[in-house]
C-alpha cells in the first residue's frame, strides 16, 4: 500500500461519472411501462446493473479518496486533440456528403501528425491514395456500400 | 473413442482447399498483427467481422482461429525484439527474451518461442479435442439457471483475474453490462437506454466497441505518451538455430508451460497472464542456471511462451462447449459465430459437428503452418516493424473507421466509435482492464435471457437458482471468487500494520 492519503481529483471525477451512469440506468428504467406476466420483466436486469454500478461508483470513490489510484505519467494533449480532431472532421465530411476518400486523407494526415510527422501534405496525399484503394477494393470487389462524395461519383 | 472419429471427420473438412486457404490467410494476418505493436488479435477479428459477413461461416471461423493462434506467435516476436509486449500475456517473454536479443541471442530466443508455441499449441489442441466431448455431455444437462450461474462465475473471474484490482476489473465489467442493456429488449420489445436515438435501438455493436477500445483507445494512449519513451528494435544477429544445449534446456520448459497454460485457460477464469507468470517462476526455481535469469535465460522464454499459447487454446474449451468467452479475442470469436446465427455450446456440437470439428482440426493445421511461417520467415515479419510508427497508427485508424463505416455508415455509429476510443484511452491511463468491457457487453444480454428463462419456468420463484445443485455450486464459486480478493487484501493490510 503506497497510499498517499491525498484525494485523487481525476479519480473523484471518474467516480462521479460512474454515479451518473447508475443514475442514468435508474432514470431510464423507471420510464419503462411494460410489466411481465410472471418472472422478471425488462426492468430486472437494468436494476441489477444499476445497483452494481452504484456499488462500483462507491468503490471508486473510496479508492480516489484514499489516493489509491494508479500513478500516471505526464500527458501530452496535442496528439490527443489532433486524433480526435481528425475523427471529428471525418464524421463531418461523411455526414455532409464529403465522401469517404477525402475523409480518409484527413484522418491519415491528422494521426500521422499526432505521432510526430511534420509532412502534412505528403501524408494527406498518402491518405487520399489509401482511401482511393480501399474505396475501390470495398465497393467494387466486396460490393459494400460506402458513403459517396464528389470524388467517389467520378470513379 | 468418439473424439477420434469426430476429429478424423473434422480433418477431412479442414483439409478442403478452401478451408486450407482460409487457415493460411488467418495465420498470415494473425502473425502480421501480432508482430505489429498496437493491434492485437481481438482488434483484427473485430475489423474483419463486417467484411466476412458474406463469406461461408465455416471458412471465416477457421480464419478467425488462425488469427488467434497467429497473433500469439507474432506477439512473441515483438516482445523479444522490442521490449514492448503487444499484449499482456507476452510480458513475461519480454523479460528474458529481450535480454537474449540484446546479447545477440535473438535467433535462438525466437526459435524456442516458435517451437515452444507449436509444441504447447499441439498439446493444448489435443486437450481441447478430448476434453470437449466430456464437457459437452455435462453441459447438455445444464438448465437456464445453471447457465446463468456459470456466467456469473465468468463475470467474476474475468474481471477479478484481468488486472490487479478487483474494483477496477468490476468497473470495466459493469460498463460492459450497461452497454449491453442498450437497445430493444428481445422478449417484450421495450426500448431500454436508447434516449430516443433510433440508431441505438439495435444495441451497441460489439465490433464498434472493440474497435473503439482497442484501435482508437490504443492510438490515443500511445500518442499521448510518445514524449516519454521511444522503442528500439534489436536486430536479429547470429544464427537462428538453437544449439543442443538450448534444446536440452527448452523442451521440459515447453511441456511444463503447456501443462500450466491449458488447464488455466480452459477454466472459465480466462487470461493467459497467470500461467505465463507461474511458468516463469517455476522455470526459475528448477533451472540449473538460475544466475542467468534476468540476463537472458532461454527457459524463461520457452516456458512462458508455451504457457501463453496453451492458454489461448484452452480458452477455446469454454468458448466452444459452453459459449463462454473468457478473453477479448474469444469474445470477438463469439461475435463471429453470432454473426452467422450460430451459438457455440453443446447444441452446436450436435447440430453442426462439421463446423466445430472442422475448426478443431484446422487448429492443428494452423499450428503447423505457423511453425513453418515463423522459423524461416522471421526476418520477413521483423521487417513489418520497420513501418514508421505515425503511418502504422494512421493506417490502423483508417482501417478501423472504414470497417465501422462499411458495417453501418451512420454518423451516430462513428460518434460512438470515437466515444469508445476516449473510453479506452481513459481506461488505459487509469489502469482499468479492457477485456471485461467486451465480455460484459457480449455476455450480459445472454445472462439476462437465461435468468429470465429460468425464472419464468419457475413462475418467478428466485429459489430455482439455489435448488439446482449445479447452479448453487457455481453461484457459491462466483461468490467466493468475488469476496476472496477483498478478504486477502484485508488480511495483507492487517499483517502489514502488525509488522
Amino acid at each position: 500500500m503506497n497510499a498517499s492519503h491525498r484525494p485523487d481529483v481525476p479519480g473523484l471525477v471518474i467516480s462521479l461519472i460512474l454515479f451518473a451512469f447508475a443514475g442514468l440506468i435508474w432514470w431510464d428504467t423507471t420510464n419503462v411501462q411494460i410489466a411481465s406476466a410472471y418472472g422478471p420483466g425488462p426492468t430486472a436486469m437494468p436494476y441489477i446493473v444499476g445497483a452494481g454500478m452504484l456499488l462500483i461508483a462507491v468503490g471508486n470513490l473510496v479508492l480516489a479518496l484514499r489516493g489509491d489510484f494508479p500513478a500516471r505519467d505526464s500527458l501530452d494533449w496535442k496528439p490527443i486533440l489532433l486524433i480526435l480532431g481528425g475523427m471529428a472532421v471525418l464524421i463531418a465530411l461523411i455526414s455532409y456528403g464529403g465522401g469517404l476518400i477525402p475523409a480518409t486523407g484527413i484522418l491519415f494526415a491528422a494521426v500521422s501528425a499526432a505521432f510526430g510527422r511534420r509532412a502534412f501534405v505528403t501524408d494527406l496525399i498518402i491518405g487520399l491514395v489509401l482511401g482511393l484503394l480501399i474505396y475501390v477494393l470495398f465497393s467494387k470487389l466486396l460490393a459494400l456500400s460506402l458513403p459517396m462524395g464528389p470524388i467517389e461519383r467520378l470513379i | 473413442m468418439d473424439a477420434f472419429l469426430a476429429l478424423a471427420n473434422g480433418l477431412t473438412i479442414a483439409l478442403e482447399p478452401m478451408n486450407l486457404l482460409f487457415a493460411l490467410i488467418g495465420v498470415l494476418l494473425g502473425t502480421a498483427v501480432g508482430v505489429l505493436p498496437g493491434i492485437g488479435p481481438a482488434l483484427t477479428v473485430a475489423l474483419l467481422l463486417p467484411i466476412t459477413f458474406q463469406l461461408d461461416p465455416g471458412g471465416s471461423i477457421i480464419m478467425f482461429a488462425g488469427i488467434y493462434y497467429g497473433g500469439m506467435y507474432g506477439g512473441s516476436t515483438t516482445s523479444i525484439l522490442i521490449n514492448t509486449p503487444g499484449e499482456s500475456a507476452s510480458m513475461v517473454t519480454a523479460l528474458e527474451g529481450n535480454k537474449m536479443a540484446k546479447a545477440g541471442r535473438g535467433g535462438p530466443a525466437l526459435a524456442t518461442a516458435a517451437i515452444g508455441s507449436f509444441v504447447a499449441g499441439t498439446i493444448a489442441t489435443i486437450g481441447l479435442a478430448f476434453l470437449a466431448p466430456y464437457l459437452v455431455d455435462i453441459a447438455i444437462q445444464f438448465g437456464p439457471e445453471d447457465y446463468f450461474a456459470l456466467m456469473c462465475v465468468a463475470f467474476v473471474t474475468v474481471s477479478a483475474t484481468f488486472g490487479d484490482s478487483p474494483i477496477r476489473g468490476l468497473t470495466s465489467l459493469f460498463i460492459g453490462l450497461m452497454l449491453g442493456l442498450v437497445g430493444i429488449d428481445l422478449l417484450t420489445g421495450q426500448a431500454r437506454m436508447t434516449f430516443g436515438v433510433p440508431e441505438l435501438l439495435d444495441g451497441v455493436e460489439v465490433t464498434t466497441l472493440a474497435v473503439g477500445l482497442f484501435a482508437i483507445g490504443e492510438a490515443l494512449y500511445v500518442a499521448s505518451r510518445r514524449h516519454i519513451q521511444q522503442e528500439t528494435l534489436e536486430p536479429v544477429r547470429g544464427s537462428l538455430w538453437m544449439t543442443k544445449q538450448d534444446w536440452g534446456r527448452s523442451w521440459k520448459a515447453w511441456i511444463r508451460g503447456a501443462l500450466f497454460g491449458f488447464p488455466i485457460g480452459a477454466l472459465p477464469a480466462g487470461g493467459a497472464e497467470i500461467p505465463t507468470f507461474l511458468s516463469y517462476s517455476t522455470e526459475r526455481r528448477l533451472s540449473k542456471h538460475p544466475e542467468e535469469f534476468g540476463t537472458g535465460a532461454i527457459e524463461g522464454v520457452a516456458g512462458p511462451e508455451a504457457a501463453n499459447n496453451a492458454a489461448a487454446a484452452g480458452t477455446l474449451v469454454p468458448l466452444l462447449t459452453l459459449g463462454l468467452p473468457t478473453s477479448a479475442t474469444a469474445a470477438m470469436m463469439l461475435a463471429g459465430f453470432q454473426q452467422y446465427g450460430l451459438n457455440p455450446g453443446p447444441l452446436l456440437f450436435a447440430e453442426r459437428p462439421d463446423l466445430v470439428w472442422g475448426l478443431i482440426a484446422s487448429l492443428f493445421i494452423a499450428n503447423g503452418m505457423l511453425l513453418v511461417l515463423n522459423l524461416p520467415l522471421v526476418g520477413l515479419w521483423v521487417r513489418l516493424l520497420a513501418i514508421p510508427q505515425p503511418w502504422l497508427y494512421a493506417g490502423i485508424l483508417v482501417f478501423a473507421t472504414i470497417g465501422t463505416i462499411a458495417a453501418n455508415p451512420s454518423p451516430v455509429e462513428l460518434m460512438m466509435l470515437t466515444a469508445f476510443g476516449v473510453l479506452g484511452f481513459i481506461m488505459r491511463r487509469f489502469d482499468y482492464p479492457i477485456a471485461p468491457v467486451v465480455v460484459g457487453l457480449i455476455l450480459g444480454p445472454i445472462a439476462e435471457s437465461q435468468l429470465r428463462r429460468a425464472l419464468s419456468i419457475s413462475l418467478g420463484d428466485p429459489m430455482v437458482l439455489l435448488q439446482s445443485p449445479i447452479s448453487a455450486t457455481l453461484l457459491a464459486i462466483a461468490l467466493i471468487a468475488l469476496v476472496a480478493p477483498f478478504v486477502l487484501k484485508g488480511l495483507g493490510r492487517f499483517r502489514a500494520t502488525e509488522d
